[in-house]
């Protein structure tokens, strides 16, 4: 659209593209004085850090230096070192599994849950409602340490409720100490924590499905099941996505709930995620050009994930 | 298969095709089993709504029961007998009283750093169009994806380089930098939401463009920035991660680092889950509070991308 070639464009072409919207004295220096503050603090609490990282991740950083003495320059020696070691690779496979269950777990039974709350009358709605909110509104910290006393092995209620049942074997179960039901716990923990975001989220997408449309599928001999996937998941599909890709970036970086849990004595190598894997090289072992590789991996799998997201949110931005 | 009515020309798919017709008698076998589909997903609604709010109800109950109750096999499932001398012990020590003179201070200072520096930069990208706009807002969107476990150790190198560990300032730095991002985009909406005619009106009828933003756009902008005040709090105060590894010391321990401290000592004389689970409640209610009235706008912030409108 050079302008010089506008006469051959028939439609009364507007002169000028959009102009921005507040032009009458030009933006000045006015706009970067505003980003400044915001500027300064990513620039010192992750600009720095990132960079910091990314310099490390290609240095020597053993206990010489340490001591003083001036890192070395390795190149990828870090990276080799790391990615040859079949612990990490236990780790990242275990930590995606234990991602992409979580997060379709969450979405699934939150689509089941909003579903719910549409189908039931107004109050009961609310009550629902409010269950879930005071699930999601729990600070996270307290929400495990509760799970943890529910799961107790000796006097937990959990144990009670299916002893009570029928299953004597778990009088006294501990379900933290084998990998497998750790990540069980792990797992119910966080989808009760995760499923009210989706709920409410797709319940409200669904309110936003205009009757009228449902009534016109219905006159037209659609039974619930097929109104369903071809008329209400279609319109939900945009927010089903998001949420869906938000559970699977957040579930991939879980790393406190496993920390807390594994305190109450689970074996830790075998029940390590991603975070907790950096966090045993880097603070355990003070093995600083090891952690930032692996950080440096998670951090790119973490963009390379986001960018979906990110270019959803740029279109909102006119 | 709907009922055993004489079923009508066109083979209705199930109990859909009731609806329509619902004035025709025969049908009432059909209206009966909507109603009883009804009153069942209610029931299953209320279950389920129990069921999730369970483990909150348990942390309250448990916190008002003396240990030996809590220790029988049979569990105590109504507050029955119900006391305060948990919460009592568990204030007598000190080390709440610290940590929360800890959480307090890192959190008030996150959340008055937060509001200024987004709301600062909320307003540059709303109403301005400047060079670099696009890349600082693209940086923004990026940059709050980023895992901190995927930061934490570099974080924690250079506060101990900056002699920051164990510090108010330095975990404010992280945190204001964590929450920073999401609350200028939050913000960003809020700002666009008021029509800068509205300002120009005022300026027309002859405020100085400070005065027109003063008095008009920044009253309209008092919810956002309670929300966005909110969200940060809800962060600061909740955050364990990077706490984790910013205040390693015991003095320096936020409430969440506190309470799993007071887990583990505990533990190592057979736990007391009424005093650990009055400590949780301690923590947990201001939380659910402020959670509970913010909740709307946190919910549309995140999937307002998705959600056209």
């Amino acid at each position: 659209m050079p302008s010089t070639e506008a006469p051959t464009a028939p439609p009364a072409a507007p002169p000028a593209r959009p102009t921005p919207r507040r032009r009458r004295r030009g933006p000045g220096a006015a706009p970067y004085v505003l980003i400044v503050p915001a500027l300064a603090v990513l620039l010192a609490g992750l600009g720095y850090p990132l960079f910091w990282q990314a310099v490390t991740s290609l240095q020597e950083f053993g206990l010489a230096q340490q001591f003083g003495q001036p890192p070395t320059f390795v190149g990828l020696d870090n990276y080799a070192r790391i990615f040859s070691d079949e612990r990490l690779w236990a780790v990242v496979v275990r930590s995606i599994l234990f991602c992409l269950v979580n997060a379709f777990a969450t979405v699934g039974i939150g689509v089941l849950l909003a579903l719910l709350m549409k189908a039931v009358h107004p109050a009961i709605r609310i009550v629902l409602q409010i269950g879930l909110l005071l699930a999601w509104a729990m600070p996270m910290v307290a929400a495990v340490t509760v799970w943890k006393w529910l799961f107790d092995w000796r006097t937990g209620v959990i144990n009670w409720v299916l002893v009570q049942m029928g299953f004597d074997r778990y009088e006294g179960h501990t379900w933290l100490a084998q990998p497998l039901s750790f990540f069980f716990v792990a797992t119910v923990i966080i989808v009760w924590m995760s499923v009210p975001f989706v709920a409410l989220s797709v319940y409200a997408a669904l309110t936003q499905v205009s009757d009228e449309v449902l009534e016109a599928a219905r006159i037209d001999g659609a039974g619930p099941t097929r109104i369903f996937w071809h008329i209400t998941l279609p319109l939900v599909r945009p927010v089903l996505s998001i949420v869906l890709l938000l559970q699977i970036i957040w579930d991939l970086r879980v790393f406190a709930q496993i920390r807390l849990l594994q305190d109450a004595g689970a074996p830790v190598s075998e029940t390590n995620l991603l975070g907790n894997f950096i966090f045993e090289l880097g603070i355990g072992r003070q093995d600083f050009a090891g952690a930032a590789a692996v950080s440096i991996f998670v951090l790119a799998l973490t963009v390379l994930i986001s960018w979906p997201y990110v270019r959803n949110l740029l279109k909102e931005d006119a | 298969m709907s009922a055993t009515v004489a079923a009508p020309a066109t083979p209705a798919p199930p109990s859909a095709g009731a609806r329509g017709t619902d004035a025709r008698a025969p049908l009432t076998g059909a209206r009966v089993a909507r109603r009883v589909r009804g009153v069942l997903l209610g029931l299953l609604a209320v279950v389920i709504a129990l069921l999730w709010a369970f483990p909150v109800y348990w942390m309250v109950l448990s916190s008002l029961l003396p240990n030996a109750r809590l220790r029988s096999t049979t569990p105590t499932f109504f507050p029955t007998g119900a006391t305060l001398g948990n919460y009592r012990s568990v204030l007598s020590g000190d080390s709440f009283t610290s940590a929360l003179g800890m959480s307090l201070a890192i959190t008030g200072l996150t959340v008055v750093a937060v509001l200024v520096f987004a709301f600062f930069a909320a307003l540059a990208i709303s109403r301005f169009r400047f060079r670099g706009r696009l890349t600082f807002v693209v940086a923004v969107l990026f940059v709050q994806m980023l895992p901190a476990e995927g930061l934490f150790i570099a974080q924690y190198r250079m506060l101990s380089s900056a002699n920051l560990l164990n510090s108010v300032v330095g975990v404010s730095i992280l945190y204001t930098a964590a929450v920073v991002p999401f609350t200028i985009w939050m913000l960003r909406g809020f700002v666009a939401g008021v029509p800068i005619e509205l300002e120009e009106a005022a300026m027309v009828d002859g405020l100085s463009r400070t005065k027109a933003f003063l008095r008009i756009t920044f009253p309209l902008l008092a919810p956002g920035l309670v929300a966005s005040g909110v969200y940060a709090f809800l962060q600061a105060w909740n955050e364990f991660t990077v706490a984790l590894v910013a205040l390693p010391a015991e003095s320096a321990r936020t409430l969440p680092l506190w309470l799993r401290s007071f887990l583990a000592s505990s533990a190592s004389r057979g736990v007391d889950w009424g005093e650990v689970m009055a400590a949780s409640t301690l923590i947990a209610v201001p939380v659910i509070v402020f959670f509970l009235l913010v909740q709307g706008r946190m919910t549309s912030g995140l999937v307002s991308g998705a959600v056209k409108g």
